[in-house]
C-alpha cells in the first residue's frame, strides 16, 4: 500500500466534471476544503462535517459521496462529479435543476447542492421512482428551509420530464 | 406591445436567486475570496459548564510555526468594552471567558495561524487549568438560593423580574366557575441553518477602523452594541454580508459576539482573519430559543369562555443576558391573549442565569413558548369542561369586525376574521371527516388522538417592545425606544434600468425576486427589468437599528417600503413624462415598459427613456423633479413605545393561524405519526403563494423537529450532550408529512401593501398542535416537547418490572455528568501476587495501556499516564492521574482519578479483584464508574460506552497476555468477550 508522510503535501490528481485537475495536499486535508479552498470549487457546501447533513454529496467514480468524509488524497485518480457540472452549458439548467427553480424547491440554496448530486445520480438509475421511495432515498439529507415538500415534487416532476424527453438529461 | 399582467405580485414567478444556488455558484461567506495574507482562526472553548480559569498556558500554541497569535481574555478585557445588557443589572458580558467559564462551548482562547488547519493544531497545544464548580442548570433550581451564583455583581440568579397586571385579574378570578391551570416546561431547540456563522475581520490601525463582513442576519441595533464592544463611532465599524446566506430562522443574529471578538483577533494579529463556525461549535454555542417553564392559570366561566389570565413565566437564557434578549420573553407581551378576547391578565416574567449558552433570536422567538402554555391550557379546558376543544376555541375568538382590535396587554391587532377562518379551516380541512376517523382508529383500540390550536402570528417587531423590561421611570430615564425603520433605494441609471437596494439581508427567503415583483408592479415593468441587490453594507447603504431579517417583516415593512419608494420615483418621472406628452402629470399611467398619457396610449414615451432623463438632460428637469435615485425610510406610527400602564404594541402585523391534525401513536414503541395535519393562515395580502407555501411548509418542518425530536440536552452537571447531527435529531423527508394548508387574506391596513408577516406562525402554533393531539390520544394532562417514543411511552406502559435478583444490581450513581458504567473479568496466567505485581509497575502499565506514551510514578499509590485514545472519529491525547487506595495485597485495589484533555475530561473509580485460580493464575475481576464531560460527552455520547468497555477490556486482555494467559484475539471473542 502506498504510504503517505503525514508532514509533506502530495499532489492529488482526478477528473473533475470531464476536466483533469491537480494541486498539493497534506494528507489530512479533507476533499471539502480541497475543492473549495485548492480548486475553488466552493459550490460543494460544508454543512456539518461529520456525514449526517448531506450538503457536501458529490459523485465519486459514479457513487455518491460524502465529500467531508473523505481525504484529498483518497480521490487521486477518480473520476470526480460536482454541482458544478450538472447544468449542460452556462445559462441553461439541467431537467433536474430547472424542475428545482419551478417548485420552489430550494431556499437559501446551501443543501441543495448535495440533494442534486444525490438525484442526479438516482433518477438516472430509477426512473419512474414513487414518492416512498423518494422520501426513503432522500432521508440522507437535512434541508432546514423548504420542509422537503416542494423537493419530492421537483424531483417527481424531474422524473416525469426524463422519462418522457430522456435527451433533456 | 403586448399587455402584460397588471399585478405581478400575487404570482409564483420564477426566483432570480436560483440559476446561481443551483448550479453552485452561490456567494456564502465561505465562498468569498479573502485579501492576500488572512489569517484563520480557531477557537479554544470551555469543556466544562461552570469552572474558574486558574492558569492558561498558551507559548506551545504560540511558538507552532505557521501560528500568528493567541488571543486570551486579557486581549479583549483591555480594548473594548462589554457587550451592553439589557436589563439594569450589573453584569457584564464578554465575547471571551474572562475569569471563568460558565458554559460548555464559552469561548477561552483565540488561535489565530495561516491555516485553520494549523490554528486546531495550536488549540491542542494549549493548556488551561480549571477549578470546576457546580452548575446551575434548572431554571426553578436557579431560584432556589442555594445554587452558586453566575455573575459576582448579582445576589441571585435572577437577572430581572417584573410583574403586570391589565384589568382586573383578581376579580375574575374570584368570580369564574372554574380556576384551571398548566405547568409547563419549554425545552431548548435552535433551527440550526444549514450554514453555519462565518466571517472576514480587518482592522485598520491608521484610521482605527473595522471592516467586517459576516454572515449576520440583524437587528442592525446590535451594530450599536458592536462598535461600543469594540469602542469606535458607528462609522468606523463597517459591516457587510455577503450575497449569500445559508439559512438563518433568526440564528444568525448570534455571530455578533464573534465579530467583535474576531475584530480583536484582527487588530491584536495586525492582519486580516476568516473564522468559520463548524457545525459542534454552532450546537454547543451558538444560540438558542429560551427554555422556560411557566404556570399560566385561567379563570373560566362554565361554557368554557375564558375571563382572564395569569402566567408566571421563568425565561432561562443561559450564562449571559447577550443582547436583544431578555427580548424572547417580551416579543410576544401584547399578544398574551392570543387570539383570544380576554380583558383581564396577570404576568409575573423572571429571567434567570443558567450554566448553558446564551440563547437569542430563533423562528417564532418567543411564540412557541407562549402558545404551548395557552394552548395547552385550552385543550385542558376542554377535556376538564367535557367540550370539544373546537367549542372553547370558538368561544373565545376575537370577534369579526372587532378590528383593529386592541389587546389587554396593549397589541393592536391590525385586521383579520378569526370565526370565519376558524370555521373555513373546520370544513375545508375536513374536521367531522377526521373526527370519524379517530372514532374507527379508537374503536379498533388504537391510540388516536386529535389537536388543535389557535394562535396569532405576530410581525414586524416593535422596536420598543425589549424595554417592557424596564419599569416605567427607568424607561423614562433611558428615553423612548418605538418603530421600526425599513428603508429602500430604488436608483435609474443613464440607460433608463431599474435598480433596486434594500437592506432586509436576507437568508433565502427571495426577497430579491419579491422586490422585482412589487417595484415592476408600480413602474409598469417587467420583474426581469428590476435588478434587485440585498447585501448590506452599513459604510455606504441606508440601513437603521431595524434593518434586518427578522420578525417576518420583509413582506409588510420591507416590500412596503420598496413599494413607497417606487412610487416616489413614479410620481416625479410622471411629472417629466407629463412635460413630454403634454398631459398633466395626473394623467400619465405606467404600463407595458411606457409612460402613457391615459386614455390616448398612443401618446407615451418609452419607461427607458424617460427614466434616463434626469442623468442626460437634467437642464430640462426642475431641480426638485430630479429622477435618479429615491430612497425612502418607512416607521409605522402604530409602533409607540410601551405606555406608562405597560401597555405595548409589540408588532405592527397580526396574521391568525388555526391548525388542526390527527395522530397515532404507536402501542409498542410510543412512536408519534402525524396522520393528517391542516393548517390556516389568513397573513394579509399574499405577493408570491410559492415562497408563502414555501415559509409555511418550512416552518412547518421546524416545528415538527421541534415537537417530536429536537433538544438541546444537557447533563445534570452542564454538560453537552447533543454536539451533533446524530445526536440533535433534524427531521428528514421520512419524519415531515404534508401539511393541508389553506389561506384566508384579510388585507392589514396598517402597511403599504396591505401585507403582514408569514414564515414563523408554525413554529407557534404547531408543536402545541401535536402535543395536544398526543394528549388527547393517550389522556395525558402533562405533556412537555419533545414527544420523544421514550417520553410517551411511559405516560401509557405500566412501569418497568424490577430486575430478576439474579442479575446484579448497578452501583448507585450519584448522577452528574454522563455516566459510564461497567464491569468485566480476565484469566491471567500468573498468581495473583505476580499480576500485583505487574499492576503497581510503571513499565508493564505502559506496555499494556491502549495508546500509552508514557507512565510516571509519583508515588507508591500515585501514578501519572499520557495516553491517546479513541472514541469513534475523535481521536484525542489525555492525561490520567490515577491514585490507588483500599490497597487489599495482593487481593483488591480502588483505582479513583481524573482524565483530562482537549476533548473532554473524566472523573471516576475503578475495583479490581484478584483471585486465585485452581491452575494456578488470577481471575481478575473489574468494575467501574465514571462521569465524562467535554467535547467528547457532546459528540460521542452514544459510542462512549462501548469505547469504554473496549479499552478497559484491551487493557485486561494486553495484562492477561503479559502474564501468558489466554489473549482473546479472534473476532468473535472481541466483540462479545465475556463480561464488559
Amino acid at each position: 500500500m502506498h504510504r503517505l508522510s503525514a508532514d509533506r503535501r502530495h499532489r492529488v490528481r482526478f477528473t473533475l466534471n470531464g476536466k483533469p485537475v491537480e494541486a498539493d495536499a497534506e494528507p489530512r486535508m479533507l476533499l471539502t476544503d480541497f475543492l473549495r479552498h485548492e480548486l475553488g470549487q466552493t459550490g460543494t457546501h460544508v454543512g456539518c462535517e461529520h456525514g449526517v447533513c448531506g450538503a457536501c454529496t458529490i459523485e465519486i467514480d459514479g457513487v455518491p459521496a460524502r465529500a467531508c468524509l473523505t481525504l484529498a488524497v483518497q480521490a487521486d485518480g477518480a473520476t470526480i462529479r460536482t454541482v458544478e457540472g450538472l447544468a449542460p452549458e452556462p445559462g441553461r439548467l439541467s431537467v433536474l435543476q430547472d424542475a428545482f427553480r419551478r417548485h420552489h424547491a430550494l431556499q437559501c440554496g446551501f443543501c441543495t447542492a448535495g440533494i442534486l448530486m444525490s438525484l442526479d445520480g438516482y433518477l438516472r438509475r430509477h426512473s419512474a421512482p414513487t414518492e416512498a421511495e423518494l422520501r426513503e432515498f432522500l432521508g440522507g439529507h437535512l434541508c432546514r428551509c423548504t420542509g422537503y415538500t416542494p423537493i419530492l415534487a421537483a424531483a417527481l416532476d424531474a422524473a416525469k420530464t426524463l422519462r418522457e424527453v430522456p435527451a433533456h438529461a | 406591445m403586448s399587455e402584460l399582467p397588471t399585478s405581478w405580485c400575487g404570482q409564483s414567478v420564477e426566483r432570480v436567486e436560483d440559476a446561481a444556488l443551483l448550479t453552485g455558484r452561490g456567494r456564502f461567506i465561505d465562498d468569498l475570496g479573502v485579501r492576500p495574507g488572512t489569517l484563520h482562526a480557531a477557537i479554544l472553548r470551555s469543556p466544562h459548564a461552570h469552572a474558574k480559569i486558574v492558569a492558561i498556558r498558551a507559548d506551545a500554541a504560540r511558538a507552532l510555526p505557521g501560528v500568528a497569535a493567541v488571543i486570551l481574555a486579557e486581549d479583549v478585557t483591555a480594548l473594548p468594552a462589554s457587550l451592553v445588557v439589557g436589563v439594569k443589572a450589573p453584569i457584564e458580558c464578554w465575547p471571551i471567558a474572562t475569569d471563568r467559564v460558565r458554559y460548555v462551548g464559552e469561548p477561552v482562547a483565540v488561535v489565530v495561524a495561516a491555516s485553520r488547519y494549523i490554528a486546531e493544531d495550536a488549540l491542542d497545544l494549549i493548556e488551561v487549568d480549571y477549578q470546576t464548580l457546580p452548575a446551575v442548570v434548572d431554571p426553578l433550581a436557579a431560584l432556589d438560593g442555594t445554587q452558586p451564583i453566575l455573575h459576582d455583581g448579582l445576589r441571585s440568579n435572577l437577572a430581572s423580574e417584573r410583574r403586570f397586571r391589565y384589568g382586573d385579574p383578581e376579580r375574575a378570578f374570584a368570580e369564574a366557575t372554574h380556576r384551571i391551570a398548566v405547568t409547563i416546561k419549554y425545552p431548548r431547540n435552535s433551527c440550526t441553518p444549514m450554514e453555519t456563522y462565518g466571517l472576514i475581520a480587518e482592522y485598520d490601525a491608521g484610521e482605527d477602523a473595522y471592516d467586517v463582513t459576516a454572515n449576520f442576519m440583524g437587528p442592525f441595533s446590535l451594530h450599536a452594541v458592536m462598535a461600543r464592544a469594540l469602542k469606535v463611532p458607528g462609522n468606523r465599524f463597517r459591516l457587510r454580508t455577503p450575497p449569500d446566506s445559508g439559512g438563518s430562522f433568526g440564528v444568525k443574529q448570534g455571530v455578533f459576539p464573534y465579530i467583535v471578538l474576531m475584530g480583536i483577533a484582527a487588530r491584536v494579529a495586525g492582519r486580516p482573519v476568516k473564522w468559520v463556525e463548524d457545525r459542534l461549535e454552532h450546537l454547543a454555542a451558538s444560540v438558542s430559543a429560551t427554555n422556560r417553564v411557566t404556570t399560566l392559570r385561567a379563570a373560566v366561566d362554565a361554557d368554557g369562555r375564558v375571563r382572564a389570565l395569569d402566567w408566571n413565566q421563568i425565561e432561562d437564557v443561559g450564562a449571559h443576558i447577550r443582547a436583544p434578549e431578555p427580548a424572547t420573553l417580551y416579543r410576544m407581551h401584547g399578544n398574551l391573549g392570543g387570539a383570544y378576547d380576554i380583558r383581564n391578565i396577570a404576568v409575573r416574567n423572571r429571567v434567570v442565569l443558567t450554566n448553558k449558552a446564551p440563547t437569542g433570536l430563533n423562528r417564532g422567538f418567543g411564540g412557541p413558548q407562549v402558545y404551548y402554555a395557552l394552548e395547552r391550557l385550552m385543550q385542558r379546558i376542554a377535556v376538564i369542561l367535557k367540550l370539544d376543544p373546537a367549542d372553547v376555541i370558538r368561544r373565545n375568538l376575537v370577534p369579526s369586525g372587532a378590528f383593529p382590535y386592541r389587546t389587554a396587554t396593549g397589541a393592536i391587532y391590525d385586521s383579520g376574521d378569526y370565526p370565519l377562518a376558524f370555521e373555513k379551516a373546520l370544513t375545508d380541512g375536513g374536521y367531522a371527516a377526521l373526527r370519524q376517523r379517530q372514532a374507527e382508529a379508537r374503536a379498533q383500540g388504537r391510540l388516536y388522538g386529535i389537536g388543535m390550536t389557535a394562535a396569532i402570528e405576530p410581525s414586524v417587531s416593535n422596536m420598543g417592545y425589549i424595554t417592557t423590561v424596564l419599569t416605567p421611570e427607568e424607561r423614562r430615564k433611558a428615553g423612548p425606544k418605538n418603530g421600526a425603520q425599513a428603508t429602500a433605494t430604488i436608483a435609474l441609471d443613464p440607460v433608463g434600468s431599474v435598480s433596486v437596494h434594500v437592506s432586509s439581508v436576507p437568508q433565502g427567503q427571495g426577497h430579491r425576486t419579491v422586490l422585482s415583483q412589487i417595484v415592476a408592479d408600480a413602474l409598469g415593468l417587467k420583474p426581469s427589468d428590476v435588478r434587485v441587490v440585498a447585501e448590506l453594507d452599513t459604510g455606504r447603504d441606508a440601513w437603521s437599528i431595524a434593518s434586518g431579517n427578522y420578525s417576518s417583516r420583509f413582506a409588510a415593512a420591507v416590500g412596503g417600503a420598496a413599494h413607497l419608494a417606487a412610487e416616489k420615483i413614479k410620481a416625479k418621472l410622471a411629472k417629466i413624462a407629463a412635460a413630454q406628452l403634454n398631459v398633466p402629470p395626473e394623467e400619465i399611467e405606467f404600463a407595458g415598459g411606457r409612460a402613457r398619457a391615459r386614455g390616448n396610449p398612443d401618446n407615451n414615451v418609452a419607461f427607458g427613456r424617460l427614466a434616463a432623463t434626469s442623468h442626460w438632460s437634467p437642464g430640462l428637469v426642475p431641480e426638485e423633479n430630479q429622477a435618479l435615485r429615491e430612497t425612502v425610510f418607512w416607521s409605522p406610527p402604530q409602533l409607540t413605545p410601551p405606555s406608562e400602564n405597560d401597555e405595548i404594541n409589540s408588532s405592527l402585523c397580526h396574521g391568525f393561524i388555526f391548525d388542526f391534525c390527527g395522530v397515532e401513536i404507536d402501542r409498542v414503541t410510543g412512536a408519534l405519526r402525524i396522520d393528517k395535519y391542516v393548517t390556516m393562515h389568513d397573513c394579509g395580502r399574499i405577493l408570491h403563494p410559492g415562497m408563502v407555501e414555501g415559509q409555511i411548509t418550512g416552518g412547518f418542518a421546524h416545528a415538527v423537529g421541534a415537537a417530536l425530536y429536537e433538544e438541546y440536552s444537557y447533563g445534570p452537571d452542564g454538560s453537552f450532550q447533543t454536539g451533533t447531527f446524530a445526536d440533535y435529531l433534524v427531521p428528514t423527508t421520512m419524519e415531515v408529512p404534508t401539511p393541508v394548508i389553506l389561506h384566508i387574506e384579510t388585507p392589514s391596513p396598517f402597511t403599504p401593501l396591505g401585507t403582514k408577516g408569514v414564515g414563523e406562525g408554525n413554529c407557534m402554533s404547531t408543536p402545541v398542535c401535536l402535543a395536544n393531539a398526543a394528549a388527547d390520544a393517550l389522556g395525558a394532562s402533562d405533556i412537555d416537547l419533545p414527544l420523544t417514543p421514550a417520553k410517551l411511552a411511559a405516560l401509557f406502559h405500566p412501569a418497568e418490572a424490577a430486575p430478576p435478583a439474579t442479575v446484579r444490581p448497578q452501583p448507585v450513581k450519584t448522577g452528574k455528568g454522563r455516566a459510564l458504567q461497567g464491569q468485566g473479568q480476565a484469566q491471567a496466567n500468573a498468581a495473583p501476587a505476580d499480576v500485583w505485581r505487574m499492576l503497581l509497575d510503571p513499565k508493564t502499565l505502559e506496555a499494556i495501556i491502549p495508546g500509552c506514551h508514557g507512565v510516571e510514578k509519583l508515588s507508591d499509590t500515585h501514578f501519572r499516564a499520557d495516553v491517546t485514545l479513541g472514541v469513534g472519529p475523535v481521536t484525542g491525547r489525555y492525561r490520567a492521574d490515577i491514585k490507588l487506595s483500599d490497597l487489599d495485597e495482593p487481593k483488591a485495589v480502588t483505582l479513583s482519578g481524573t482524565v483530562t484533555g482537549a476533548l473532554g475530561d473524566a472523573k471516576g473509580a475503578g475495583h479490581i479483584t484478584l483471585t486465585p485460580t485452581d491452575t494456578g493464575g488470577a481471575l481478575l475481576a473489574y468494575e467501574y464508574d465514571a462521569e465524562i464531560g467535554g467535547k467528547v460527552a457532546s459528540i460521542g455520547g452514544r459510542l462512549l460506552d462501548g469505547a469504554a468497555k473496549i479499552v478497559i477490556r484491551q487493557f485486561f486482555e494486553a495484562l492477561a497476555r503479559h502474564t501468558g494467559g489466554p489473549a482473546r484475539t479472534g473476532l468473535f471473542a472481541r466483540l462479545f468477550g465475556r463480561g464488559a
